[in-house]
């Protein structure tokens, strides 16, 4: 009995092996998942994420006929202490032309602040046919105590944006970074904090 | 000469439990680790009952009456995770452990000391999840879904969570790994894969399940950790990351993880059935591609449960079909099972009577699930206390019916004894009607816009929270029954059972004495397929 057991216990164990193999498979496949999704996003314009680098800027002809209702949404983060809003609240476009909008932040407190604006589009499907030429997003803002900026974005709303959308909501969310510090401009800006 | 070596040979491997308590701390016996996996069960089932109890009594009418909102949600957080995976599951695992080896004539599982270890990793992990009560900042308070950012406002509360979360995942991984490799590899010589029970058939499936999501979750919880302490950003929107990512791996786990917990259920119905019916299982090869499909399909919806997050009309369409899909091989099940009884000689001894409450219950909530399927009206239901009621009935008179039923099934087996069978029939009919008494008017709160893990609420909607309330009270009063019984099963009380235990079941679990010896089918049975029924 013992001799025709051995045989399933060699079994069992590279089954075994195999399984945990499959777990630890799976557990990379839960990480794999995170640059799945951007991809899936970036390729799809899904999440109403914009581009995050500035988009080159090419002639195209401006659709004199066709207007596009641009709404400005401004949030401050739960934690920020800022004041952040728009210039203007809505303005009209013309598909192809280029504008440019401009937003206003206060620093409220009386220390050195880091800033990242984080953008988004609705409807989520005009993010990809909303490309950002300079934007103060693209990188994180950098107040002195009390301070006051305004920040551009240039943008132009590609001709291609499908023919149903005729308002586009561009908002920004605006965070105190002072915990990510994985980004060096960021890094940067903490040590300031903290000093 | 071989004669002696036989029999020291014999009087070895016949040896009995050791005394006291290493025999449970260093157990590698099948029968014993169920036995700890059930008990453990049972106490989770009434901490978390407790919790429940609490919740139901602050929401008995409007208005803050006993606990503060933070506790409230502490509250509703703590009785999910507990129930979930120290209830739930937990009894399922140990009825495996007690089951499989004897439903498929093995001697015991096949990794007996991994097995240990399965079990007592939950201890620790509880103790662990329990402790976050009296940290600064109390018990996490995000929901069992542990959402970000909320989540990352737990207290102190918050590695412990994690810690816990991982430790429950390395115990169901190493769970499934065993009963993965038992069923494959030890099974009777003549019993084919599809020869094998029901019972044994939808724990491969869901130990297959577990394996390929619990280490999502793994993966999940620790980008939680790794935001929140290592300056990573896989869900700050600051640092680049999206919230909404978290819901999709968490859902990836989620939504397999709601067919691990009905899935061994549907296997324990499947036995008691034909049982009670005197018939075999109706279309046994069916319900193993059912059962399946079902599993397969279970990858590929998890995004309904995000439906109000923002997703284009072409990913709500898919997710919708997909879900409403899970109906048809869900259907073949329930079909199935009331074809076992067309003109089968039934009666309706505990087991049988929990098992019917099953079918119409859990059907019940599958209903309301395809109505949480349906796109333009989950928008309405979404987080309301519909939801709360569909997932309770496919939860409770599901999964947690399903594991009474398979406790006084089986327990005459375990323990030699029968179970007060009055006491038992008492049990069912108060659970019945204090469960639906409970959930059944949540939906109508649900479709009237009460929102859920809410500790307060307009008072349009008070009726029927104090209805719900007073159902939560009588059914947890109702389990003390349930637990009163088991003990006096336990320490043998009832009339002595007989092998069979019951009316010609098939099965080999039946063919060895009761109670079930310590160590069972040492030599494999000749004949794994017996066929009593005529």
């Amino acid at each position: 009995m013992r001799d025709t057991k051995q045989p399933k216990n060699d079994d069992s164990k590279s089954l075994a092996g195999r399984l945990v193999f499959l777990a630890v498979a799976m557990f990379g496949f839960g990480f794999l998942l995170v640059p799945i999704y951007d991809a899936f996003c970036e390729i799809t314009g899904l999440g109403g994420k914009t581009n995050s680098i500035a988009a080159t800027e090419v002639a195209t002809e401006v659709e004199q006929d066709r207007e596009i209702n641009l709404e400005f949404v401004t949030t401050v983060n739960q934690y920020a202490p800022w004041e952040f809003h728009s210039q203007v609240k809505e303005m009209t476009v013309h598909p192809g032309g280029m504008y440019e909008a401009i937003f206003i932040a206060r620093n409220l407190t009386d220390e050195v602040k880091i800033a990242q604006a984080v953008p988004s589009v609705a409807p989520q499907i005009a993010a990809k046919h909303f490309r950002k030429l300079e934007c103060f997003c693209f990188t994180s803002q950098e107040f002195a105590p009390g301070e006051e900026k305004e920040m551009p974005v240039r943008f132009i709303v590609d001709s291609d944006l499908p023919d149903y959308i005729d308002t586009i909501t561009l908002s920004y969310t605006f965070f105190d970074t002072a915990r990510i510090t994985d980004n060096s401009a960021v890094e940067h800006g903490t040590s300031h904090v903290t000093r | 000469m071989s004669a002696t070596v036989a029999d020291t040979h014999a009087e070895h491997e016949h040896h009995g439990p050791v005394a006291g308590w290493r025999r449970w701390l260093y157990a590698t016996n099948h029968k014993d680790i169920g036995t700890m996996y059930l008990i453990l069960s049972l106490i989770m089932f009434f901490v978390g009952g407790v919790m429940a109890l609490i919740i139901r009594t602050e929401l008995f009418s409007p208005g803050l009456q006993f606990v503060n909102p933070a506790f409230f949600n502490q509250m509703t957080t703590m009785h999910a995770l507990i129930m979930v995976f120290g209830a739930v599951m937990p009894a399922f695992v140990g009825l495996a452990n007690w089951m499989v080896p004897l439903m498929i004539g093995a001697p015991d599982m096949a990794l007996p000391r991994m097995n240990n270890w399965s079990f007592w990793i939950l201890p620790v992990a509880f103790a662990m999840l329990a402790s976050t009560l009296f940290m600064p900042g109390g018990a996490p308070a995000s929901g069992w879904t542990m959402y970000p950012p909320l989540v990352l406002q737990t207290g102190d509360a918050f590695p412990f969570l994690i810690f816990s979360v991982h430790l429950l995942g390395i115990s169901s991984i190493m769970g499934a790994i065993n009963i993965i490799v038992t069923i494959v590899n030890m099974r009777a010589p003549d019993m084919s894969l599809l020869k094998m029970p029901m019972f044994v058939w939808t724990w491969l499936i869901t130990a297959y399940l577990l394996l390929a999501v619990m280490p999502v979750l793994a993966g999940a919880v620790t980008m939680l950790l790794t935001d929140q302490f290592f300056g990573t950003s896989f869900f700050l929107a600051a640092g680049g990351g999206d919230p909404v990512m978290f819901q999709h791996i968490f859902w990836f786990f989620g939504h397999p993880e709601v067919y691990i917990m009905i899935l061994p259920a549907f296997g324990v119905v499947s036995e008691i059935i034909p049982t009670f019916s005197r018939k075999p299982l109706f279309g046994h090869d069916s319900m193993v591609y059912a059962a399946s499909s079902i599993a397969f399909l279970s990858f590929i919806v998890w995004a309904h449960h995000m439906f109000t997050t923002g997703m284009p009309l072409t990913g709500q369409l898919f997710f919708m079909f997909a879900t409403m899909l899970i109906a048809v091989p869900t259907g073949v099940k329930v079909f199935n099972w009331t074809a076992t009884m067309w003109r089968g000689a039934m009666s309706f001894e505990t087991p049988m009577l929990f098992a019917l409450a099953f079918l119409f219950l859990f059907t019940i909530g599958g209903f309301s699930g395809l109505m949480l399927a349906i796109v333009p009206a989950d928008i309405q239901y979404h987080d309301s206390y519909f939801v709360v009621a569909h997932f309770h009935y496919v939860l409770v008179p599901g999964s947690v019916f399903a594991v009474m039923a398979a406790v006084y099934y089986w327990m005459p087996k375990w323990t030699g004894h029968y179970y007060d069978e009055r006491m038992g029939k008492l049990h069912f009919w108060l659970s019945t009607i204090f469960v639906n008494v409970t959930f059944f008017p949540m939906h109508f709160l649900g479709l009237a816009g009460m929102p859920r893990r809410i500790p307060d609420y307009s008072t349009q909607f008070a009726d029927f929270n104090s209805i719900a309330s007073i159902g939560a009270i009588g059914f947890g009063l109702s389990q003390l029954l349930f637990a009163y019984n088991v003990i006096q099963c336990v320490r043998k009380k009832g009339s002595t059972a007989t092998d069979a235990v019951w009316d010609q079941p098939q099965g080999l679990e039946w063919t060895v004495p009761s109670p079930a010896p310590y160590h069972t089918f040492e030599t494999p049975p000749t004949s794994s397929v017996k066929t009593t029924f005529s």
